[in-house]
């Protein structure tokens, strides 16, 4: 299997941070942890805003992630973290192919408020029922990974922050690979032209659907491995200033790249602690200006200053076919 | 036989104006087949119910003698009717070379693959051949929005025949064209139609690149056919002179929309 230069790149830095991981304090680890982690369930909003879609309402697969986590020991009495992780991916999936059957009928913002809507009912019910832990949430039991308790403490952050990056790094893989794939550019042909798709042969909206369920599963992956880090869920994460910031990373980062999502993620997280540690009665205008300055200055992320020097393809100025400029196209 | 494309008393109404009435037209294979008339005769009517862009109000639609009615623009693009549209439908922000081969791997597969990646050599190989066989190899890489309008509409066409499409219906293959470039550009259409050997009917308003082209005209006026035979003999009728091409000695139609000239835009 060949690699080329962003699978290298992917490689390189998962080694790099599992590297810095055994030198580096307990808080840095555990903020990396949880932007990596984050950034998983921003993959899902980059995956959909790659095909035209903008979702308002990711918190709630990263909710079902977390609620995975958080409700598996309790209720079925798993302890296997691999296994929470999976039943919360399943879970999201398997929501996400009976929300997609509506959601996928939409376009703009239709879809951003249905996608919210949604979230926000999931809030609703966590909030109101005693038996989902309403507004407290749960903590996360003591979990195992191969059969090794993990009962939390430096231990625990340290494998958290292990398996956060394998999943990271493998997930972000699978991305760029599917990005370069039919079903990644036809997304971005929908995104572009969804009748010309049509005429195609090709159904824009089960391509909608497939990519929503995917990107459904890599978001509640993350929240998954958010309720591992912190050991604890409630039902924030479903609320809509959750998606919000979601939505914040993927336009701090942009679309350039699988690995933008994580890059912007580490910054927002980096900006917001120290944002809070040094003004903490304002950190918010910060964040906001953080965001104004970005879709003023890099409007396609922070991933243009990589890319925004490379050379646009030549278009040789002599055509063949003697044409007329005139018109737009479709 | 059995005609590649029928339709049998084909109405469409939007509320109190009618955009097709009656149309009852067969195209045979291998007929290349001319429609004209005025702006609203229902030209682009007629091409969007019979792709599934648009229901008709009443009537049938037949491709190979099977009803296609009701079925879905891409179910009826797979069963071989293909088209291209007045303004040119690519996706802009994409490289020309990625327009086509998005195109090739749908012809492929209704069911795209999720990991297989979709510049593979074969499809790259055979979308440089299509931009070579349509003179547009020069933008292969450029993005569409950087071609000239002209040559988008090759790439609009180009990517209609990919499928091997049994018909090809163009919507205005030369609006947006200057006049002294439409043959280029009819030209190199046709050469790649005669070369897929494919049944076409399109839309025109200029009655030189009609006359030029095809072996039949249906002449369209205010959502009806009023002539439907050789160029010649269309284009000598009475009404079509009156009504469509606005060559009449007699005064035309106060509502017939034709004007002096060959075109009719």
């Amino acid at each position: 299997m060949r690699l080329d230069k962003t699978e290298l790149a992917l490689v390189g830095l998962a080694v790099l941070l599992l590297l810095g991981g055994m030198v580096a304090p307990g808080w840095l680890i555990f903020l990396v942890t949880i932007a990596l982690a984050k950034a998983l369930v921003v993959q899902g909003v980059v995956m959909q805003m790659k095909a035209g879609l903008v979702s308002f309402g990711q918190g709630l697969f990263y909710c079902v992630g977390g609620y995975a986590v958080g409700m598996g020991g309790p209720f079925l009495g798993i302890s296997a973290g691999l296994v929470l992780l999976a039943i919360g991916v399943v879970a999201a999936v398997g929501l996400a192919m009976v929300l997609g059957l509506l959601l996928t009928r939409y376009r703009e913002i239709f879809f951003a408020m249905l996608s919210l809507a949604f979230s926000m009912i999931l809030y609703g019910v966590l909030v109101k029922s005693q038996e989902l832990g309403s507004t407290d949430g749960f903590n996360v039991n003591n979990w195992t990974l191969l059969g090794q308790t993990i009962a939390g403490g430096e231990t625990a952050t340290h494998v958290v922050f292990l398996l956060t990056v394998v999943a990271a790094a493998v997930v972000a893989f699978l991305l760029h690979r599917y990005y370069r794939s039919s079903v990644g550019m036809t997304c971005e042909a929908i995104r572009e032209n969804e009748v010309r798709v049509e005429y195609l042969g090709l159904s824009p909206r089960w391509i909608q659907y497939a990519n929503y369920v995917a990107a459904a599963g890599v978001s509640a992956l993350g929240g998954g491995l958010t309720a591992l880090a912190a050991g604890h869920v409630d039902p924030d994460m479903a609320y809509w200033t959750t998606s919000g910031e979601f939505i914040f990373i993927a336009l701090l980062g942009g679309t350039g790249s699988v690995l933008a999502p994580f890059l912007a993620a580490i910054v927002f997280s980096l900006v917001r602690t120290y944002a809070i540690e040094f003004v903490p009665h304002a950190w918010q205008m910060i964040l906001g200006f953080t965001l104004l300055g970005i879709v003023v200055f890099l409007p396609k992320g922070l991933w243009s200053l990589f890319t925004r020097h490379r050379p646009e393809a030549p278009v040789v100025p002599a055509a063949p076919q003697k044409t007329s400029t005139g018109g737009a196209g479709a | 036989m059995t005609p590649i494309l029928e339709t049998r008393g084909l109405n469409k109404t939007f509320g109190a104006v009618t955009a097709a009435k009656d149309l009852n037209v067969r195209i045979n294979k291998g007929e290349i087949v001319g429609v004209i008339g005025a702006n609203g005769a229902g030209k682009t009517t007629f091409i969007n119910m019979v792709t599934g862009y648009l229901p008709p109000t009443s009537g049938e639609i037949l491709m190979d003698g099977k009803a296609i009615l009701g079925l879905a623009p891409r179910a009826i693009t797979r069963a071989g009717l293909a088209r291209s549209f007045q303004v040119a439908q690519l996706f802009p922000e994409l490289t020309v070379l990625d327009n086509l081969v998005i195109a090739l791997a749908a012809a492929e597969s209704p069911h795209p693959s999720f990991l297989k990646p979709l510049r593979t050599k074969a499809r790259v190989a055979k979308a440089e051949e299509i931009l070579a066989e349509f003179k547009v190899a020069a933008y292969r890489d450029a993005r569409v929005t950087a071609v000239p309008q002209g040559s988008r509409k090759l790439i609009d066409i180009a990517m209609a025949m990919i499928g091997n499409p049994k018909m090809l219906l163009l919507d205005e293959p030369t609006s947006g064209v200057s006049v002294d470039e439409k043959g280029d550009l009819m030209d190199t259409v046709m050469a790649a139609v005669r070369h897929h050997g494919l049944t076409v009917l399109f839309v025109e308003h200029d009655m030189d690149v009609v006359r030029r082209y095809v072996s039949r005209i249906l002449a369209f006026y205010s959502g009806e056919i009023i002539a439907d035979g050789p160029p010649d003999a269309v284009l000598a009728d009475e009404r079509v002179r009156e009504l469509v091409t606005g060559h009449s000695d007699h005064k035309p139609a106060a509502n017939a929309g034709a004007r002096e000239g060959s075109s009719v835009a």
